[in-house]
């Protein structure tokens, strides 16, 4: 029980990392692309706003087993072959890029016009804004998306075993399930759970560490630590009395 | 220093055309402070947008240190190279201030600067000589958000000073912010008008921020300029609504058989003992209604609401001297076209 669990563990961990990655990668640009695009956009183009949407809501409203097999051709020309775990980070990751990307086209709407204005003022590019204004202001916000991204990655993982990618969930349905070893079942359980509740907790505190440097929580964490320690450190932090008062 | 010609702006929305501006012809000189003034939804926004061509506008031009960048702009929505580089050279500060949360004051001030390509070593430099400039020195580490108001507008103007402008645009700067800041913030600006020499133009709906700032000023309404000049231009104006808005003296007539005149006082007429002077020639009652000294664009300027018996046709000769002894009258309660006659030169 114990090594089959620990390569389950390893096997979820794996796909879950890489295809997450691609899903950043990819869905991150995109769902830029969506926001400059739209009506109003830096960038307006409504034929490439429309079409990227499409797109978007079509693999989106895909099941995810059946996106698998649909990718099957697609995933053997990329690792050539269409079993194991590589074979599932493949439909994985393009399932998971427009969920990412529509994701990060709210948080990037959130980030307010008035600061898209000034940069362009200064003379900035859109690519400018992009990489200064858009990106950088909507981080905490996306930093909470890719928790959500990772999550949402984890459960689709669970049918990552049809095609013989191994996994959590898959030793759940073939052990817990289909042998009726329902004590493997809830162990799996406890263990889906123990890793989500970790992965949210360090997106979050991600995203407060992010939310308080830029919010009214004042000085970054690290400094409040330090002042305390620090003979220089920032004025107030350490009560020296001055003796000229 | 900055000129537009013809300038219109229409919006297009679901199907029907909002004019935002309608032909403003808007001359603002070197050096100087520039106000424009008017209610909400009268253009000026608009018109400070287009100006450094954040809104194109529908037709006209717009001309900023010699350089027409109507011409630069191009056809498509986006900047090009050379719009953005003409964009470096004119500043523009921001109602609500349009700070950067996730950067700190320094970084903030650096922005710019890294948009014209310094290496970090100069940015640090110049956004910290910005920084003391505006007296923020010792905020340089912390994040807007720690800031009051009137701190993050003088970091917004040490921003917008950082591509050296010889132009200064203000968006409403000082109208999320209290009346105190609101001044020390107007000095500022006059500070560095006069100390770099930079041409201010500045929008707001607060004729204060006129008032204490400055040197020309113009009205819009409904997308047009209805009036412009200096200030001292506008108050010897007969009849300007700028100037009476600048400079209200309020008080009624007590009865109908009365005539009430608006008598300003500017340059040495100031000192001259008029009021008992045309009491004692004309043996007439005088009443004031109300009266105010003040200082306008760092003139000494008073302005006075009389009331004289009777109607104005018996009051001619009274209201002749007056304006013999070099002040502005306005009679209240004329038809424009008696005002416009006796404001005949």
């Amino acid at each position: 029980m114990q090594p089959l669990l620990s390569q389950a563990c390893w096997d979820t961990l794996y796909m879950v990392g890489w295809s997450t990655l691609i899903a950043v990668l990819g869905g991150l640009p995109l769902g830029v692309l969506l926001v400059l695009t739209d009506r109003g956009g830096l960038l307006q183009n409504t034929v490439v706003n429309k079409v990227l949407g499409q797109v978007v809501n079509i693999v989106r409203s895909m099941p995810f087993i059946i996106l698998m097999v649909a990718l099957m051709t697609f995933t053997r020309w990329i690792v050539g072959t269409t079993i194991g775990r590589e074979a599932a980070i493949v439909p994985l990751a393009v399932g998971a890029i427009p969920f990412f990307a529509r994701l990060v086209e709210t948080s990037v709407r959130e980030v307010d016009g008035g600061l898209v204005e000034a940069v362009q003022s200064m003379g900035g590019s859109t690519w400018t804004v992009v990489r200064k204004v858009l990106v950088p202001e909507s981080l905490p916000s996306l930093i909470s998306a890719t928790t959500t991204t990772v999550v949402a990655i984890i459960g689709y993982s669970a049918m990552a075993g049809t095609v013989g990618a191994g996994g959590l969930g898959d030793l759940a349905i073939r052990y817990g399930y289909q042998r009726f070893e329902s004590q493997m079942m809830w162990l799996i359980v406890a263990v889906l759970a123990l890793v989500i509740a970790v992965v949210q907790f360090a997106g979050d505190s991600g995203a407060r560490v992010l939310h308080r440097r830029s919010g009214k929580g004042g000085e970054p964490l690290r400094f409040r630590v330090l002042a305390g320690f620090l003979p220089g450190g920032p004025a107030g932090a350490t009560p020296v009395k001055s003796t000229d008062s | 220093m900055i000129t537009t010609t013809g300038l219109t702006k229409v919006y297009r929305s679901r199907g029907r055309d909002v004019t935002a501006l309608d032909g403003v012809d808007l001359h603002v000189r070197e050096g100087e402070v520039y106000g424009v003034i008017g209610q909400s939804g009268a253009g000026k926004s608009s018109l400070i947008r287009c100006v450094n061509l954040l809104e194109r506008p529908t037709s006209g031009t717009v001309t900023v240190a010699g350089q027409d960048l109507t011409a630069l702009a191009g056809r498509g929505p986006r900047a090009g190279r050379e719009l953005r580089q003409a964009r470096t050279r004119i500043g523009m500060v921001f109602q609500h201030f349009n700070l950067l949360s996730s950067r700190t004051v320094q970084e903030n001030v650096e922005l710019p600067l890294d948009i014209l390509g310094l290496t970090r070593r100069e940015r640090g430099h110049k956004a910290l000589q910005l920084l003391d400039l505006v007296g923020l020195s010792d905020k340089a580490g912390a994040y807007p958000a720690q800031l009051s108001g009137g701190q993050k507008q003088r970091v917004g103007i040490a921003r917008a000073l950082a591509g050296d402008p010889k132009v200064l645009l203000s968006d409403e700067a000082t109208s999320a912010l209290d009346p105190e800041t609101t001044r020390s913030i107007l000095q500022l600006l006059r500070d560095l008008n006069r100390q770099l020499g930079l041409t201010v133009l500045l929008i707001t709906h607060e004729m204060d921020v006129v008032k204490t700032v400055c040197d020309s000023a113009a009205l819009m309404d409904r997308g047009r300029i209805v009036e412009s000049g200096t200030v001292s231009e506008l108050l010897a104006t007969p009849g300007s609504e700028l100037a009476s808005a600048l400079f209200p003296v309020s008080g009624t007539a007590s009865g109908d058989d009365r005539t009430v005149l608006d008598v300003t006082f500017h340059g040495e007429s100031a000192t001259q003992p008029v009021i008992s002077q045309l009491s004692r020639t004309y043996n007439i009652d005088i009443s004031i209604l109300g009266a105010a000294m003040d200082t306008v664009a760092g003139r000494q300027v008073g302005r006075m609401r009389i009331e004289l018996p009777g109607r104005y046709e018996e009051n001619v000769v009274p209201i002749g001297f007056l304006r013999e002894q070099g002040l502005q009258i306005d009679i209240q309660g004329q038809q424009p076209e008696l005002v416009e006659e006796g404001a005949a030169k």
